[in-house]
């Protein structure tokens, strides 16, 4: 393989462009961040859709891979902070995994902006809100990912 | 009436017609048993012979090579239907084979670099190969390179695969004992082991309880000892995510697995099943240390999908990317 340099980050927001982001959340942190933004009837961007693992240890690359085969424009993997997995190494697996599996979708030409790996608490409703919201903005500048046939 | 029997190469390097001739001895049995009605690389057969068959009357085809013109396309739907059973024989076939690696490209930038680019090339003329041109008041044609490559059973329904780039000697025979014998197992088999090479490496022996790495060692970088597991010296080996049944050949010769005879039972993804595997290898939870030790893979996608990435989920380059 003869060196890559690396993909032009060229922004292009189409217009009308709505992402379509597909997030992980692990049972025992984020998916209840998520629940308690919910409760408490805080709004975040219609452009995600939750799928729930027991630990972001779970997620497969293979997930990732097949969620933006299927045409996600952004995946999404929040778990717990370090040191708080319910299982207790999960988390750190997905870090080894997602941070190796960001430099292959590079040289797939899917920019690395458009996978995200975050930390989000149970008690941490707003930041739940807050690290989706940023990710669909930032997604909707990326614009939407062109796939081959 | 001995059954018939054709091979054929689509875009092949030669390494599964060697196969065939590797079975040495054997390869007089075969051809005392079988009526081989068309494989170019060995007789004088052309298309025409072929077309004057009737349908499904070659007991089986082994379709070598990867599908990466329309022409490899259209002589694989022929012999599908001149066949009654179509083995898929080798990595290529199967799930695109290093050939496969041309999906990072778009076809353009495949020809600009062979026929342009290439250090090695001296072509003034930028003269590069055309579907159609005029040579003496004769036209020419040459099939148009499909935009993606893609493994055989993209293009026709696959009955068989014999795995492996190329596969082993003892493989070859008991597929080809299988067909001529009628003794075939559920359609889709794949004619080797079902789990993993690791489970039938030599050198399971010598793999710790507990594996992790602090980085990755490159072959060029390391003296490797040859009774030790690889990854347990630090050398990617994806043998943990590799069907087996090649039984330790290039283990054997000291050098570590490179997949060629794709994912085990179960997987349809290998080069996602190695990054997940060899990514947990990783000893720290520091994240620098982790980035220092994914750092040591110049280049993961080639590495994990060297013969796959036809066959992967995401199958080549996100359409329209330009990368300088």
């Amino acid at each position: 393989m003869r060196e890559k340099e690396k993909a032009k980050k060229t922004p292009k927001a189409v217009d009308g462009f709505e992402p379509r982001i597909i997030c992980f959340l692990c049972n025992w942190c984020s998916y209840s961040a998520a629940d308690a933004a919910g409760r408490a009837q805080k709004a975040y961007p219609a452009n995600v859709s939750v799928i729930k693992v027991m630990c972001s240890g779970r997620v497969d690359p293979q997930f990732i891979m097949k969620a933006f085969h299927d045409g996600a424009d952004g995946v999404m993997v929040l778990g717990c902070h370090p040191g708080d997995c319910h299982y207790k190494k999960g988390n750190y697996q997905t870090q080894k995994r997602v941070l190796l599996l960001k430099k292959v979708l590079g040289q797939f030409g899917i920019e690395q902006e458009r996978m995200e790996l975050d930390w989000v608490s149970a008690t941490e409703g707003d930041r739940f809100v807050e690290t989706v919201t940023r990710m669909v903005e930032r997604v909707r500048q990326l614009g939407p990912l062109e796939r081959r046939a | 009436m001995k059954p018939k029997m054709a091979f054929y190469w689509c875009s092949g390097c030669g390494g599964c017609e060697e196969s065939i001739l590797d079975l040495a001895g054997s390869l007089a049995d075969l051809l005392a048993r079988v009526d081989v009605v068309f494989w170019p690389v060995a007789f004088d057969y052309d298309y025409a012979d072929l077309e004057r068959l009737a349908d499904g009357e070659i007991l089986a085809s082994f379709i070598n090579g990867a599908i990466r013109t329309e022409d490899h396309a259209e002589k694989a739907r022929l012999l599908r239907r001149k066949s009654r059973y179509v083995v898929s024989h080798g990595a290529c076939a199967q799930t695109g084979g290093v050939v496969g690696l041309g999906n990072f490209f778009t076809t353009e930038e495949i020809v600009a670099r062979l026929y342009r680019e290439s250090p090695t090339v001296a072509n003034p003329a930028g003269i590069v190969p055309r579907e159609t041109s005029i040579d003496g008041g004769h036209e020419l044609h040459l099939p148009p390179l499909c935009p993606s490559v893609k493994p055989l059973n993209g293009v026709i329904d696959v009955d068989y695969y014999v795995p492996g780039c190329p596969p082993t000697p003892e493989l070859m025979q008991a597929a080809l004992t299988l067909v001529i014998e009628g003794m075939l197992p559920a359609k889709g088999s794949v004619l080797a082991e079902k789990r993993s090479l690791c489970d039938t490496c030599a050198r399971r022996d010598s793999k710790p309880e507990k594996l992790t790495v602090a980085r990755f060692r490159r072959l060029t970088d390391t003296a490797i000892d040859p009774a030790t597991c690889f990854l347990a010296q630090e050398i990617i080996c994806l043998g943990p995510a590799t069907r087996g049944g090649c039984r330790d050949r290039c283990i054997g010769a000291n050098m570590p697995c490179r997949g060629c005879f794709g994912p085990p039972d179960g997987v349809t993804d290998q080069g996602a099943r190695a990054i997940s595997f060899i990514a947990s290898l990783i000893g720290s939870n520091d994240p620098a240390e982790i980035a220092h030790a994914i750092g040591t893979i110049p280049d993961p996608a080639g590495l994990f999908y060297r013969y796959t990435l036809a066959a992967s989920t995401l199958r080549g380059r996100a359409q329209g990317r330009t990368d300088g």
